[in-house]
Protein backbone atom coordinates (compact mmCIF):
# COMPACT_ATOMS: atom_id res chain seq x y z
CA UNK A 1 0.00 0.00 0.00
CA UNK A 2 1.20 3.56 -0.52
CA UNK A 3 2.94 5.30 2.35
CA UNK A 4 3.55 9.05 2.49
CA UNK A 5 7.07 9.71 3.69
CA UNK A 6 8.88 12.94 4.45
CA UNK A 7 12.54 12.33 3.69
CA UNK A 8 15.02 15.17 3.95
CA UNK A 9 12.23 17.71 3.66
CA UNK A 10 10.73 16.21 0.51
CA UNK A 11 7.48 14.28 0.25
CA UNK A 12 7.46 10.83 -1.27
CA UNK A 13 4.70 8.31 -1.86
CA UNK A 14 6.07 4.79 -1.82
CA UNK A 15 4.00 1.75 -2.68
CA UNK A 16 5.55 -0.99 -0.56
CA UNK A 17 4.56 -3.49 2.10
CA UNK A 18 4.36 -1.92 5.54
CA UNK A 19 6.88 -4.30 7.06
CA UNK A 20 9.61 -3.50 4.53
CA UNK A 21 12.52 -1.98 6.47
CA UNK A 22 12.92 1.74 6.02
CA UNK A 23 16.48 1.10 4.80
CA UNK A 24 15.26 -0.66 1.65
CA UNK A 25 12.84 2.13 0.90
CA UNK A 26 15.41 4.88 1.38
CA UNK A 27 18.05 3.11 -0.73
CA UNK A 28 16.14 1.18 -3.37
CA UNK A 29 12.87 3.06 -3.80
CA UNK A 30 13.88 6.65 -3.14
CA UNK A 31 17.46 6.17 -4.31
CA UNK A 32 19.36 7.71 -1.41
CA UNK A 33 22.27 5.33 -1.03
CA UNK A 34 24.31 7.19 1.57
CA UNK A 35 22.69 5.09 4.29
CA UNK A 36 24.45 1.73 4.39
CA UNK A 37 23.46 -1.85 5.00
CA UNK A 38 25.85 -3.36 7.52
CA UNK A 39 24.54 -6.29 9.50
CA UNK A 40 20.79 -6.11 8.93
CA UNK A 41 20.08 -6.95 12.57
CA UNK A 42 20.48 -3.59 14.33
CA UNK A 43 23.89 -4.52 15.67
CA UNK A 44 26.34 -2.35 13.75
CA UNK A 45 24.68 1.05 13.29
CA UNK A 46 25.68 1.55 9.64
CA UNK A 47 22.04 2.10 8.69
CA UNK A 48 21.35 4.85 11.24
CA UNK A 49 18.94 7.59 10.18
CA UNK A 50 16.95 10.12 12.19
CA UNK A 51 13.22 9.98 12.81
CA UNK A 52 12.32 13.48 13.95
CA UNK A 53 15.84 13.86 15.29
CA UNK A 54 16.08 10.52 17.07
CA UNK A 55 18.61 8.01 15.81
CA UNK A 56 17.08 4.71 14.72
CA UNK A 57 18.37 1.64 12.93
CA UNK A 58 16.59 1.73 9.61
CA UNK A 59 17.37 -1.91 8.81
CA UNK A 60 14.81 -3.09 11.35
CA UNK A 61 12.42 -0.14 11.35
CA UNK A 62 9.31 -1.03 9.36
CA UNK A 63 8.44 1.70 6.87
CA UNK A 64 4.96 1.94 8.39
CA UNK A 65 6.58 3.05 11.68
CA UNK A 66 8.42 5.87 9.92
CA UNK A 67 5.49 7.39 8.09
CA UNK A 68 4.61 9.84 10.83
CA UNK A 69 8.10 11.23 11.32
CA UNK A 70 10.45 13.59 9.56
CA UNK A 71 13.12 11.26 8.19
CA UNK A 72 16.65 12.60 7.82
CA UNK A 73 19.42 10.71 6.10
CA UNK A 74 23.11 11.49 5.72
CA UNK A 75 22.40 13.26 2.42
CA UNK A 76 20.63 16.12 4.20
CA UNK A 77 22.31 16.11 7.59
CA UNK A 78 24.62 18.93 6.54
CA UNK A 79 21.68 21.21 5.75
CA UNK A 80 21.35 21.93 9.46
CA UNK A 81 24.03 23.84 11.37
CA UNK A 82 24.75 20.98 13.75
CA UNK A 83 25.02 18.40 11.00
CA UNK A 84 27.36 20.60 9.01
CA UNK A 85 29.47 21.22 12.10
CA UNK A 86 29.80 17.48 12.74
CA UNK A 87 30.74 16.76 9.13
CA UNK A 88 33.34 19.54 9.13
CA UNK A 89 34.88 18.13 12.30
CA UNK A 90 34.92 14.69 10.70
CA UNK A 91 36.90 16.06 7.77
CA UNK A 92 39.32 18.01 9.93
CA UNK A 93 40.04 15.02 12.14
CA UNK A 94 40.33 12.80 9.05
CA UNK A 95 38.17 10.25 10.80
CA UNK A 96 37.32 8.11 7.82
CA UNK A 97 39.36 5.10 6.78
CA UNK A 98 37.34 2.76 4.55
CA UNK A 99 34.28 4.87 5.22
CA UNK A 100 31.54 2.27 5.03
CA UNK A 101 30.27 2.80 8.56
CA UNK A 102 30.81 6.52 8.67
CA UNK A 103 27.41 7.77 7.57
CA UNK A 104 25.93 5.85 10.47
CA UNK A 105 28.65 7.10 12.81
CA UNK A 106 27.97 10.71 11.83
CA UNK A 107 24.20 10.30 12.18
CA UNK A 108 24.65 8.90 15.70
CA UNK A 109 27.13 11.62 16.63
CA UNK A 110 24.72 14.31 15.46
CA UNK A 111 21.85 12.74 17.41
CA UNK A 112 24.06 12.71 20.50
CA UNK A 113 25.11 16.35 20.17
CA UNK A 114 21.56 17.49 19.48
CA UNK A 115 20.56 16.31 22.94
CA UNK A 116 23.85 16.60 24.77
CA UNK A 117 25.95 19.48 23.45
CA UNK A 118 28.88 18.85 25.80
CA UNK A 119 29.21 15.08 26.06
CA UNK A 120 31.84 13.51 28.27
CA UNK A 121 34.00 10.62 27.11
CA UNK A 122 31.59 8.33 28.94
CA UNK A 123 28.59 9.90 27.20
CA UNK A 124 30.27 9.43 23.83
CA UNK A 125 31.19 5.82 24.55
CA UNK A 126 27.67 5.13 25.78
CA UNK A 127 26.01 6.31 22.59
CA UNK A 128 28.61 5.39 20.01
CA UNK A 129 28.88 1.81 21.36
CA UNK A 130 26.06 1.01 18.99
CA UNK A 131 28.11 1.91 15.92
CA UNK A 132 30.78 -0.54 14.88
CA UNK A 133 33.87 0.50 12.88
CA UNK A 134 35.96 -2.37 11.60
CA UNK A 135 38.80 0.02 10.75
CA UNK A 136 38.97 1.02 14.40
CA UNK A 137 38.54 4.75 13.93
CA UNK A 138 37.05 5.13 17.38
CA UNK A 139 39.67 7.54 18.80
CA UNK A 140 39.21 9.87 15.83
CA UNK A 141 35.44 9.59 16.09
CA UNK A 142 35.66 10.70 19.70
CA UNK A 143 38.00 13.55 18.78
CA UNK A 144 35.68 14.74 16.03
CA UNK A 145 32.67 14.71 18.33
CA UNK A 146 34.62 16.75 20.88
CA UNK A 147 35.77 19.17 18.18
CA UNK A 148 32.21 19.64 16.94
CA UNK A 149 31.05 20.10 20.52
CA UNK A 150 33.68 22.76 21.16
CA UNK A 151 32.39 24.80 18.25
CA UNK A 152 28.80 24.99 19.42
CA UNK A 153 27.43 28.31 18.19
CA UNK B 1 11.59 -16.14 -2.34
CA UNK B 2 10.23 -12.89 -1.11
CA UNK B 3 11.94 -9.65 -2.01
CA UNK B 4 13.00 -8.79 1.50
CA UNK B 5 14.66 -12.15 2.07
CA UNK B 6 16.45 -11.92 -1.26
CA UNK B 7 17.77 -8.47 -0.46
CA UNK B 8 18.95 -9.51 2.95
CA UNK B 9 20.84 -12.45 1.53
CA UNK B 10 22.40 -10.47 -1.31
CA UNK B 11 23.46 -7.57 0.83
CA UNK B 12 24.62 -9.80 3.65
CA UNK B 13 27.09 -11.41 1.26
CA UNK B 14 28.11 -8.04 -0.15
CA UNK B 15 28.83 -6.58 3.23
CA UNK B 16 30.72 -9.36 4.91
CA UNK B 17 33.51 -6.93 5.61
CA UNK B 18 31.39 -5.03 8.07
CA UNK B 19 29.49 -8.00 9.36
CA UNK B 20 29.52 -9.46 12.80
CA UNK B 21 33.16 -10.46 12.85
CA UNK B 22 33.84 -7.73 15.35
CA UNK B 23 31.43 -9.07 17.94
CA UNK B 24 32.42 -11.44 20.69
CA UNK B 25 29.33 -13.49 21.06
CA UNK B 26 30.74 -16.45 22.91
CA UNK B 27 30.03 -20.05 22.11
CA UNK B 28 26.36 -19.71 22.90
CA UNK B 29 25.97 -16.75 20.54
CA UNK B 30 23.20 -14.30 21.08
CA UNK B 31 20.35 -16.49 19.98
CA UNK B 32 17.59 -17.38 22.35
CA UNK B 33 16.01 -20.75 22.73
CA UNK B 34 13.56 -21.37 19.94
CA UNK B 35 9.89 -21.45 20.62
CA UNK B 36 8.53 -24.91 20.12
CA UNK B 37 6.31 -27.38 21.86
CA UNK B 38 5.64 -26.14 25.40
CA UNK B 39 8.00 -27.77 27.85
CA UNK B 40 6.03 -29.53 30.62
CA UNK B 41 8.81 -28.58 33.02
CA UNK B 42 8.02 -24.93 32.34
CA UNK B 43 4.35 -25.03 33.26
CA UNK B 44 3.07 -23.11 36.24
CA UNK B 45 1.14 -24.90 38.95
CA UNK B 46 -2.40 -23.67 39.33
CA UNK B 47 -3.54 -21.99 42.53
CA UNK B 48 -5.70 -25.01 43.36
CA UNK B 49 -2.61 -27.19 43.56
CA UNK B 50 -1.58 -25.24 46.68
CA UNK B 51 -4.85 -25.74 48.54
CA UNK B 52 -3.48 -28.76 50.35
CA UNK B 53 -1.03 -26.57 52.24
CA UNK B 54 -2.96 -25.89 55.41
CA UNK B 55 -0.91 -23.07 56.85
CA UNK B 56 -1.74 -19.82 55.07
CA UNK B 57 1.73 -18.36 55.49
CA UNK B 58 3.41 -21.45 54.14
CA UNK B 59 0.92 -21.54 51.27
CA UNK B 60 1.58 -17.87 50.54
CA UNK B 61 5.32 -18.39 50.36
CA UNK B 62 4.84 -21.44 48.12
CA UNK B 63 2.62 -19.42 45.80
CA UNK B 64 5.26 -16.71 45.53
CA UNK B 65 8.01 -19.22 44.80
CA UNK B 66 5.88 -20.60 41.98
CA UNK B 67 5.14 -17.14 40.59
CA UNK B 68 8.83 -16.34 40.81
CA UNK B 69 9.47 -18.83 38.02
CA UNK B 70 8.17 -16.02 35.83
CA UNK B 71 9.78 -13.14 37.70
CA UNK B 72 13.22 -14.72 37.44
CA UNK B 73 12.79 -15.91 33.87
CA UNK B 74 15.19 -14.22 31.43
CA UNK B 75 12.24 -12.69 29.56
CA UNK B 76 11.57 -10.60 32.67
CA UNK B 77 14.77 -10.35 34.64
CA UNK B 78 16.99 -9.38 31.70
CA UNK B 79 15.62 -5.86 32.08
CA UNK B 80 15.72 -5.88 35.90
CA UNK B 81 19.50 -5.69 36.49
CA UNK B 82 21.07 -4.16 39.58
CA UNK B 83 22.98 -1.70 37.39
CA UNK B 84 21.79 0.14 34.29
CA UNK B 85 22.95 -2.45 31.81
CA UNK B 86 20.40 -4.92 30.48
CA UNK B 87 21.27 -8.51 29.72
CA UNK B 88 20.13 -10.62 26.80
CA UNK B 89 19.11 -14.14 25.93
CA UNK B 90 18.57 -17.19 28.08
CA UNK B 91 22.27 -17.02 28.98
CA UNK B 92 21.73 -13.47 30.27
CA UNK B 93 24.87 -12.18 28.62
CA UNK B 94 25.48 -8.42 28.53
CA UNK B 95 23.34 -6.62 25.98
CA UNK B 96 24.91 -6.32 22.53
CA UNK B 97 25.68 -3.54 21.82
CA UNK B 98 26.70 -2.61 25.33
CA UNK B 99 23.88 -0.47 26.63
CA UNK B 100 23.72 1.91 29.55
CA UNK B 101 20.03 2.63 29.76
CA UNK B 102 20.27 5.45 32.28
CA UNK B 103 17.17 6.42 34.15
CA UNK B 104 17.95 5.34 37.68
CA UNK B 105 14.97 6.41 39.76
CA UNK B 106 12.71 5.95 36.74
CA UNK B 107 12.66 3.62 33.77
CA UNK B 108 15.81 3.65 31.64
CA UNK B 109 15.16 4.40 27.99
CA UNK B 110 18.76 4.74 26.84
CA UNK B 111 21.20 7.63 26.66
CA UNK B 112 20.59 10.75 24.60
CA UNK B 113 21.39 9.70 21.06
CA UNK B 114 20.88 5.97 21.52
CA UNK B 115 17.49 5.38 23.03
CA UNK B 116 16.18 1.84 23.41
CA UNK B 117 13.71 2.68 20.65
CA UNK B 118 16.58 3.04 18.17
CA UNK B 119 16.23 -0.72 17.82
CA UNK B 120 13.28 -1.81 19.97
CA UNK B 121 10.19 -0.60 18.15
CA UNK B 122 6.58 -0.72 19.32
CA UNK B 123 6.21 -4.38 18.34
CA UNK B 124 8.50 -7.37 17.92
CA UNK B 125 10.31 -7.21 14.61
CA UNK B 126 9.81 -10.03 12.12
CA UNK B 127 12.31 -12.84 12.21
CA UNK B 128 15.62 -11.99 10.56
CA UNK B 129 16.39 -14.64 7.94
CA UNK B 130 19.63 -16.48 8.49
CA UNK B 131 20.42 -14.68 11.74
CA UNK B 132 21.10 -16.20 15.13
CA UNK B 133 19.42 -13.19 16.71
CA UNK B 134 16.00 -14.49 15.73
CA UNK B 135 14.22 -11.16 15.96
CA UNK B 136 14.52 -7.85 17.76
CA UNK B 137 11.92 -7.69 20.52
CA UNK B 138 9.70 -4.66 20.82
CA UNK B 139 6.99 -3.06 22.90
CA UNK B 140 5.70 0.49 23.12
CA UNK B 141 6.96 0.72 26.72
CA UNK B 142 10.30 -0.99 26.16
CA UNK B 143 12.62 0.22 28.91
CA UNK B 144 14.84 -0.88 31.77
CA UNK B 145 13.26 -1.20 35.19
CA UNK B 146 14.24 1.49 37.72
CA UNK B 147 17.21 0.79 39.97
CA UNK B 148 14.91 0.10 42.92
CA UNK B 149 13.39 -2.80 41.00
CA UNK B 150 16.68 -4.57 40.29
CA UNK B 151 16.29 -8.34 40.72
CA UNK B 152 19.32 -9.99 39.13
CA UNK B 153 21.36 -12.19 41.50
CA UNK B 154 18.98 -11.41 44.37
CA UNK B 155 17.19 -13.96 46.55
CA UNK B 156 13.48 -14.58 46.14
CA UNK B 157 13.04 -13.09 49.60
CA UNK B 158 14.68 -9.86 48.49
CA UNK B 159 12.58 -9.70 45.32
CA UNK B 160 9.41 -10.43 47.27
CA UNK B 161 10.07 -7.69 49.80
CA UNK B 162 10.90 -5.25 47.02
CA UNK B 163 7.62 -5.99 45.28
CA UNK B 164 5.72 -5.21 48.48
CA UNK B 165 7.62 -2.04 49.35
CA UNK B 166 5.91 1.11 47.94
CA UNK B 167 9.19 3.00 48.21
CA UNK B 168 10.76 0.51 45.80
CA UNK B 169 7.84 -0.71 43.68
CA UNK B 170 6.69 2.51 42.05
CA UNK B 171 4.41 3.43 44.97
CA UNK B 172 2.00 0.61 44.18
CA UNK B 173 -0.37 -1.10 46.57
CA UNK B 174 -0.60 -4.88 46.45
CA UNK B 175 -3.87 -4.51 44.55
CA UNK B 176 -2.08 -2.39 42.01
CA UNK B 177 0.74 -4.90 41.82
CA UNK B 178 -1.80 -7.59 41.03
CA UNK B 179 -3.48 -5.41 38.39
CA UNK B 180 -0.05 -4.68 36.94
CA UNK B 181 0.50 -8.39 36.34
CA UNK B 182 -2.85 -8.64 34.59
CA UNK B 183 -2.89 -5.51 32.46
CA UNK B 184 0.62 -4.23 31.82
CA UNK B 185 1.64 -4.61 28.18
CA UNK B 186 5.31 -5.03 28.97
CA UNK B 187 4.56 -7.76 31.51
CA UNK B 188 2.41 -9.45 28.87
CA UNK B 189 5.25 -9.30 26.36
CA UNK B 190 7.02 -12.03 28.35
CA UNK B 191 4.60 -14.57 26.85
CA UNK B 192 4.78 -13.07 23.36
CA UNK B 193 8.51 -12.43 23.00
CA UNK B 194 8.85 -12.81 19.25
CA UNK B 195 10.33 -15.44 17.04
CA UNK B 196 13.39 -17.29 18.24
CA UNK B 197 12.81 -16.46 21.87
CA UNK B 198 11.37 -18.72 24.60
CA UNK B 199 8.33 -17.33 26.43
CA UNK B 200 8.12 -17.09 30.21
CA UNK B 201 6.73 -20.18 31.97
CA UNK B 202 3.01 -20.84 31.99
CA UNK B 203 0.61 -18.13 30.89
CA UNK B 204 0.05 -14.57 32.01
CA UNK B 205 -3.34 -15.59 33.42
CA UNK B 206 -1.78 -18.34 35.53
CA UNK B 207 0.93 -15.98 36.73
CA UNK B 208 -1.60 -13.31 37.67
CA UNK B 209 -3.70 -15.86 39.51
CA UNK B 210 -0.68 -16.96 41.54
CA UNK B 211 0.14 -13.36 42.45
CA UNK B 212 -3.49 -12.74 43.39
CA UNK B 213 -3.55 -15.83 45.59
CA UNK B 214 -0.20 -14.86 47.14
CA UNK B 215 -1.67 -11.49 48.12
CA UNK B 216 -4.89 -13.05 49.46
CA UNK B 217 -2.87 -15.36 51.69
CA UNK B 218 -0.97 -12.51 53.27
CA UNK B 219 1.76 -11.83 50.70
CA UNK B 220 4.29 -13.72 52.78
CA UNK B 221 7.87 -13.73 51.58
CA UNK B 222 10.42 -16.54 51.49
CA UNK B 223 13.43 -15.94 53.68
Amino acid sequence: MPYALNVNGKSYSVDVDGDIPLLWVVRDVIGLTGTKFGCGIAMCGACTVHLSGQAVRSCITPVEDAANFDITTIEALGDAELGARVQKAWLEEEVVQCGYCQSGQIMSAAALLALNSKPTDEDIDSVMAGNICRCGTYPRIRSAIKLASSREG
Amino acid sequence: MNVRLLKVLVLAVASLGVGLATFSLGSSGIADTSQGTPDPARRLKSVSEFQSIADAGTRSRALFVEAAKVITDPRCINCHPMNRQPTQGDSMHPHVPLMNAGGGAGPGIGPDGLMCSACHRAENSPAIPGSRVGSVPGNAHWSLAPVSMGWQKQTLGYICRQLKDPTRNGNRSLTQIHRHTIEDHLVGWAWHPGEGRRPAPGTQEEFSALIGAWIETGAECPS
